[in-house]
């Protein structure tokens, strides 16, 4: 009995600067049987897109499939040309990818793009496959199925155009579909509707699934069978409970811990203190030129207020778009406030950054989500730290190299980094130092904008656990912003929801507060549980507070 | 939010016009700095005084500039370019054969290089570092780095001189059929195409390039489309308005930019008659083709940036 993937000693090679060849999957070897969905797990590089990429028969530019078969539906992707594989290509074997945003041409209309497979393989006339594409649209459960298609990419929202590209994938009848992070880009409370849809189609045509993923508890939902990747090596393969209730191999285990972020390891919260560090009464902010009643065209936020007090740390949830970053540049000052007021240690505080006085600047730091954006590319790591030291603190010479190494240390980066450039470091140690350079200034208050959401699973689960340790040390708070409940509640004595700008309710979280409010308890009960059942029996009053 | 397209184009061409005004001032005010004063050069060197003055009079040229400026706009908007100071004919007489001669010339080398330079230009870029690419690549960066006078030269002395099968001067030859008209036009029309097409190639390739690295191209890719359709139906409607606006600064040189080709062919031309205008001081004459070069300019610019504007679906 053969399969219908069976995957041999394979290997892939990328090429380096240098022009040398390496070895970027080291010999892989997997079954997959037909209806069966098998998960690629494993952080970002460690080759599981490359590995899915194969069974298409495609390494991407710079890469080569350099050894092993590669056996698709009976036909070796690996051996065969680029005009045999081709032909398979859409019909046999179809792409999920990981934007959609992206993979979709801005110049043609979706429909023209969902049923480009079936034109270029001459499968069917187009009428019908216009047909067949609307029947698709209706089985994703994609809203105005019968006028969606005559709209372009941009029109359409991330979590439509992920389904539309699954309708892409699946209009070629494919025996095998590959699907690349497909809800990585996603709110949750979308992802929940799109991994629905997927796991509905794709077991209704009984279809062989490749689902590559970083995320546990989403793979959990859909798998049968999960591999887990690292460095291009499998560490173990097994069926989802046995990965999840018996992990063998170490870096699984890490994986799994990840997942469980510690909520312990913090001192508890000071009690009694009165006067709240900082105090937010009815904020408003937004964008575009001011209307005749004062206001910006767009309102980001409406009327916000929220307390923090010394010590202790907020956290601010929501989807993206619902304003909590927008709140964050309020608060720092980088888009000034239109209404409302801000009140730090006491003092009030101007809306406008460029009107606080450097002390005020000094207290209340901001970290941004993408270190890659945040940090000079042209700059050493040293001349990055030494910057706020001069400024703030007009240190110099001697006395400044001690405290960038000392700052180095409280990240944990070795020192030796100070003279490399931010290319030359990894994601993780980007933001430690991104994080370092709010440290610098020795403020009583940093705002965490999504500071981990770019991240792995293990690489986040490090950095919540050096903001824990050097809060205790410093005695910092936190206004820690994310769309991941898990790693606030990890962090946070207080979390704030917001929903379309205003807050919608507040959660002690040591309390065991049940969320009240509609979205809350939407946005709570959207987050995958590493429960392989949790999809299927997930409560669908969900569905009708969506529509409320 | 039905379409933003009709109100883009015509903001796009109220700034052509708004441009056109400031080149129109700027144009009228850099030709009347010119040094030497008319009257004196157009009676030489034994008038006397009361013949120059009197000249002024006449020519209006004692009256402030910004009043000149005045009546030469209002003329220009009459279609009454003013009279040539050097040979007392209408501006619009001297001009109109020699704007024929050019927009033929140009016509022509359109006709030629863009088709080809877009077929270069794409296909380097479908066979990207294949033999072919590389072939084209270094031939269009000879192309650009041999100055025109050089190809000129050497089409005259290969064409003209040893092998006879062309005229060297195109005026002087009578176009009586097509292959007169091929005969008369080739040596130039194939030095423009020399000159204007290594910049179009090169621009059309690197923004074809640039799309072929995007998800969507990668995408359609992986739906099994072949080369030739990821390029024409994915890459080349994203690539558009780069590659229009490259055609549009080749093509501007065209107008005026050739009077070293019209020189060597003798072409009797804009560009030269514009030169000539400039040695005999013959002010109407200057203002007027740097109007026409201006204008030209303008509407190639402007019409690149409708076709950006037309081919970009998030404006519909």
């Amino acid at each position: 009995m053969t399969n219908l993937v069976e995957i041999r000693g394979l290997t892939v090679e990328a090429t380096t600067d240098s022009g040398r060849w390496i070895q970027i999957l080291k010999g892989i070897d997997l079954d997959i049987a037909a209806g069966e969905t098998v998960a690629f797990i494993g952080e970002s590089g460690s080759g599981k897109t490359t590995a899915a990429m194969t069974l298409l028969g495609y390494a991407r530019p710079g890469c080569r499939i350099s050894g092993g078969t590669v056996r698709v539906d009976g036909r070796d992707m690996a051996s065969l040309s680029e005009k045999e594989r081709a032909a398979l290509r859409g019909t046999t074997v179809a792409y999920v990818p990981q934007s959609a945003a992206a993979a979709f041409n801005p110049a043609a209309t979706i429909m023209d793009q969902v049923i480009e497979v079936t034109r270029i393989h001459r499968l069917m006339p187009p009428d019908e496959a216009r047909r067949r594409a609307v029947a698709l649209f209706h089985a994703l459960s994609l809203p105005d199925p019968d006028g969606i298609g005559d709209r372009y990419p941009h029109q359409v929202s991330g979590g439509q155009l992920q389904r539309l590209a699954a309708a892409m994938a699946l209009i070629g009848d494919p025996k095998v579909v590959i699907f690349d992070e497909p809800t990585t880009a996603l709110d949750v409370t979308t992802q929940v509707e799109v991994l629905r849809a997927f796991k509905a189609v794709t077991a209704k045509r009984r279809i062989a699934c490749v689902y590559v993923s970083h995320d546990l508890a989403v793979v959990a939902q859909i798998a049968d069978r999960i591999m887990v990747l690292r460095n291009g090596a499998v560490q173990e393969t097994g069926s989802v409970d046995d990965i999840l209730t018996r992990p063998t191999h170490p870096y699984t285990k890490e994986l799994l811990h990840a997942f469980h972020p510690d909520t312990g390891g913090r001192s508890a919260p000071p009690v009694g203190d009165a006067a709240p560090l900082l105090e937010i009464k009815t904020l408003s902010a937004g964008y575009g030129p001011p209307q005749p009643n004062g206001q910006p065209l767009v309102l980001a936020v409406q009327g916000v207020s929220l307390q923090v007090k010394r010590g202790t740390n907020l956290g601010i949830i929501g989807e993206s778009g619902c304003g909590k970053s927008t709140l964050a540049r309020a608060i720092a000052g980088i888009l000034p406030a239109c209404k409302g007021d801000i009140q730090f240690d006491g003092r009030e505080l101007w809306h406008s950054a460029g009107q606080r006085s450097r002390e005020q600047l000094r207290d209340l730091q901001i970290v941004f989500q993408h270190a890659d954006t945040a940090l000079n590319p042209a700059k050493s790591i040293e001349d990055i730290l030494g910057r706020p030291l001069t400024f703030y603190h007009g240190l110099r010479g001697k006395a400044r190299d001690a405290r960038v190494d000392a700052l180095l240390d409280m990240v944990h980066l070795p020192r030796a980094l100070r003279h490399r450039r931010p290319a030359e470091l990894s994601g993780g140690q980007k933001q430690r130092v991104n994080f370092a350079r709010a440290l610098a200034a020795e403020p009583k208050l940093i705002l965490c904008d999504e500071i981990t959401s770019a991240l792995d699973t293990v690489v986040a689960a490090a950095i919540i656990d050096l903001l824990k340790e050097l809060q205790r040390e410093l005695g910092l708070s936190y206004i820690f912003i994310s769309h991941d409940l898990s790693v606030i509640e990890a962090i946070c004595d207080e979390i704030i929801v917001m929903y379309r700008g205003q807050t919608v309710e507040t959660i002690i979280p040591s309390a065991r507060q049940q969320p009240q409010h509609p979205y809350s308890q939407l946005l709570f009960s959207s987050v995958p549980k590493l429960d392989p059942t949790w999809l299927d029996t997930l409560n669908s009053d969900a569905d009708r507070m969506r529509v409320a | 939010m039905k379409s933003r397209v009709p109100s883009l184009i015509l903001s796009r061409l109220l700034i052509a016009l708004v441009t056109l005004t400031i080149v129109s001032f700027a144009v009228f005010f850099a030709t009347t700095l010119l040094p030497g004063d008319t009257a004196t050069i157009l009676l030489g060197q034994a008038a006397t005084p009361e013949a120059i003055a009197g000249l002024r009079t006449a020519m209006h040229l004692d009256e402030p500039a910004l009043l000149r400026f005045v009546y030469w706009i209002a003329g220009l908007f009459q279609g009454d370019l003013g009279t040539s100071y050097a040979n007392h004919v209408p501006v619009a007489t001297l001009i109109s054969g020699r704007l024929a001669n050019t927009l033929k010339l140009a016509g022509l080398t359109t006709l030629v290089s863009v088709p080809l330079a877009l077929t270069l230009g794409i296909t380097a870029a479908m066979w990207r570092r294949t033999l072919y690419d590389r072939i084209v690549t270094v031939a269009t960066i000879g192309i650009i780095s041999v100055p025109e006078f050089v190809v000129a030269t050497l089409a005259v002395l290969v064409f003209a001189v040893y092998l006879k099968w062309l005229p060297a001067l195109s005026f002087t030859y009578q176009v009586d059929s097509f292959a007169g008209l091929l005969r008369a036009y080739a040596m130039p029309v194939v030095t423009l195409t020399f000159v204007v097409s290594a910049q179009m190639i090169r621009m059309s390739r690197a923004a074809v390039i640039e799309t072929l690295n995007t998800p969507y191209v990668e995408m359609a890719l992986l739906k099994g489309a072949s080369r030739p359709r990821l390029v024409l139906r994915h890459a080349l409607p994203n690539a558009l308005s780069p590659i229009a606006n490259a055609v549009a600064l080749s093509l501007s040189y065209l107008l005026g930019g050739v009077i070293i080709v019209e020189t060597i062919f003798n072409y009797p031309g804009i560009a030269k008659l514009m030169v000539d205008a400039v040695s005999t001081r013959d002010l109407p004459l200057i203002q007027s083709c740097a109007m026409i070069f201006c204008f030209g300019y303008l509407l190639l610019i402007t019409a690149a940036d409708i076709v950006a504007i037309l081919s970009n679906p998030r404006l519909r």
